[in-house]
């Protein structure tokens, strides 16, 4: 069990970090957004399967986000107008 | 018929941005005559400088590809390029494989069985495939088609070419909340009616239609149901066969998917036919022939599968700042209007009158936002939209309405900032308006009598 912590509270750093790497303020806003809740809605998710399913997903998308902000940057705009 | 403000994206070239450029610039060698009649009709459209990009607020209009969708696409972009229709070596196979996954997500979207699904170039060809489509395969029996005036100009403009072929074409009213009113379809309903038009949500009112009443009805009267779901699927639940619809057409670009794909939901039972406006090699049912653009389709799969997934969120998302928007704006600014109904909405199309200003200068003052006016404007005439004169909208309040799109990527800072905008710009220019004195000593705008100019 302990080790499923350690993986799922590793993914999700790794998630929360790299989504701050998106250049697009709006895909950033929302990687931040979309993770915390993704993870906050499963915390009390208990059964094994579901979280091996979970953890699965995460992987995946991690794999996703990290080729996208590579995409982000090499076609990046300049910043939104509320953006400091 | 909406003119969104629309931005270039800003070039190299021109780093400094705030560059002002007209088409008619780019072209001046070319054509001098033709420039002379472009620069009338352009409207300048002024780029932003770099760091000043307006925050987008028009997803009705087209919205961001989301980078999950991209991913999906890519390697279809890079790698397997094979043609999903060739059946002699695997670079079909595997284009095929991927586009017949594509269908089977757009079917689990609405609910259809994958071999109803056509693949199409958006859904201004899935609405002309459907109503063009059945009106002219089912002419020697029946001939009427009925729609509403507030359809997509695309559906409109495709019963006017029914018209011109000797069809007899109903264009029902809708309430003054702009629903349509179900005693008046089902008395216009005649032996003769092969289709019924009516589309899920509106694109400029966001108001949502009593498909599931409408589907029961046409079946109970053996007519078929067409409905343009572009700014519904993925949005809200739609399923084909609760809700009765015979004939379904999908855009992907309104669904953070990619431009240029779009989808048809044909019924099988009982069978829908229709006559294939495309001629050529039979692809998709040979409804519409032509190659199936592999990467498009799958992101148009990936975005019906992310939609699915993510409705219930996006959903809690668009609710919360669709009401903090129009609270914001509401609660600070009197004589606003939202136009449409309150309650059978989509809350992320919030289309608001704004009495008393003039929209254009509205939309001026508050450039660092993209939206879209209510009104569509050509630089010749300045007419109000037809949506809103169809729901009974008077002429001045159109002409002063502003449609908000809210979506999966907008955030509470850019709410925020837009309802500030509004409410300082609307403010500022009714405090310059002579009408917005009259009103404020209790003046009847409506009772004066104006001399003519």
């Amino acid at each position: 069990m302990a080790s499923t912590r350690n993986q799922v509270l590793s993914l999700y750093k790794h998630l929360l970090k790299e989504g701050q790497q998106l250049s697009d303020y709006n895909f950033r806003s929302y990687a931040r957004r979309r993770v915390r809740d993704a993870f906050h809605e499963n915390k009390t998710e208990t059964d094994p399967q579901k979280i091996q399913k979970l953890i699965g997903k995460a992987v995946e998308n991690l794999d996703i986000l990290k080729r996208q902000v590579t995409v982000g940057k090499l076609y990046g705009q300049g910043k939104l107008i509320i953006e400091r | 018929m909406i003119i969104s403000r629309f931005y270039v994206r800003s070039s190299r070239l021109l780093k400094n941005g705030g560059a002002v450029i007209s088409r008619a610039v780019q072209t001046s060698s070319e054509n001098n005559a033709a420039n002379a009649a472009a620069e009338k009709l352009e409207i300048k459209k002024e780029l932003p400088s770099q760091n000043r990009r307006p925050l987008y607020l028009d997803v009705q209009a087209t919205t961001p590809l989301d980078p999950r969708v991209l991913d999906a696409m890519m390697p279809y972009q890079v790698s397997y390029y094979g043609n999903p229709h060739s059946r002699t070596h695997a670079y079909g196979w595997e284009s095929e494989t991927a586009m017949e996954n594509a269908r089977k997500q757009v079917a689990s979207l609405i609910g259809a069985d994958p071999r109803e699904i056509i693949f199409t170039s958006g859904a201004t060809e899935s609405n002309n495939i459907a109503i063009k489509g059945v009106a002219r395969f089912y002419k020697s029996k029946k001939n009427h088609v009925i729609t509403t005036q507030t359809e997509h100009k695309c559906v409109l403009d495709s019963c006017r070419v029914l018209e011109g072929e000797g069809f007899d074409v109903t264009y029902l009213p809708v309430k003054q909340n702009g629903i349509v009113d179900m005693k008046l379809l089902e008395e216009t309903i005649r032996p003769e009616t092969s289709l019924v038009s009516i589309m899920t949500v509106n694109n400029e009112i966001g108001v949502k239609q009593p498909v599931a009443d409408i589907g029961a009805l046409c079946r109970s009267k053996k007519v078929f149901f067409h409905t343009d779901a572009a700014q519904a699927v993925g949005k809200i639940p739609v399923n084909v066969n609760d809700m009765k619809i015979d004939l379904l057409s999908i855009s992907g670009h309104k669904i953070y998917g990619p431009k240029g794909v779009g989808a048809l939901y044909v019924r099988r039972r009982p069978r829908v036919r229709v006559e294939a406006p495309q001629s050529g090699g039979g692809q998709e049912r040979g409804m519409r022939s032509g190659t199936v653009p592999t990467p498009l389709v799958v992101g148009l799969g990936a975005a019906c599968e992310l939609a699915s997934e993510e409705m219930e969120y996006d959903c809690g998302r668009v609710n919360m700042l669709s009401k903090r928007l129009l609270d914001k704006i509401m609660s600070n600014v009197s004589h606003v209007i939202r136009n449409g109904d309150p309650e059978e909405t989509y809350p992320g199309c919030l289309n608001l009158s704004f009495a008393y200003v003039e929209g254009e200068s509205l939309l001026m003052a508050i450039k660092d936002i993209a939206v879209s006016s209510g009104s569509a404007c050509t630089s010749a005439s300045l007419e109000p939209s037809y949506v809103l004169r169809a729901i009974g909208t008077d002429e001045d309040l159109a002409h002063s309405s502003i449609r908000f799109g809210i979506g999966r990527f907008t955030t509470e800072e850019e709410v925020d900032y837009t309802a500030e905008k509004c409410i300082e710009h609307a403010t500022r220019l009714r405090e310059m308006s002579p009408l917005w004195e009259m009103v404020q000593e209790g003046i009847d705008l409506k009772t004066i009598k104006w001399s003519q100019h």
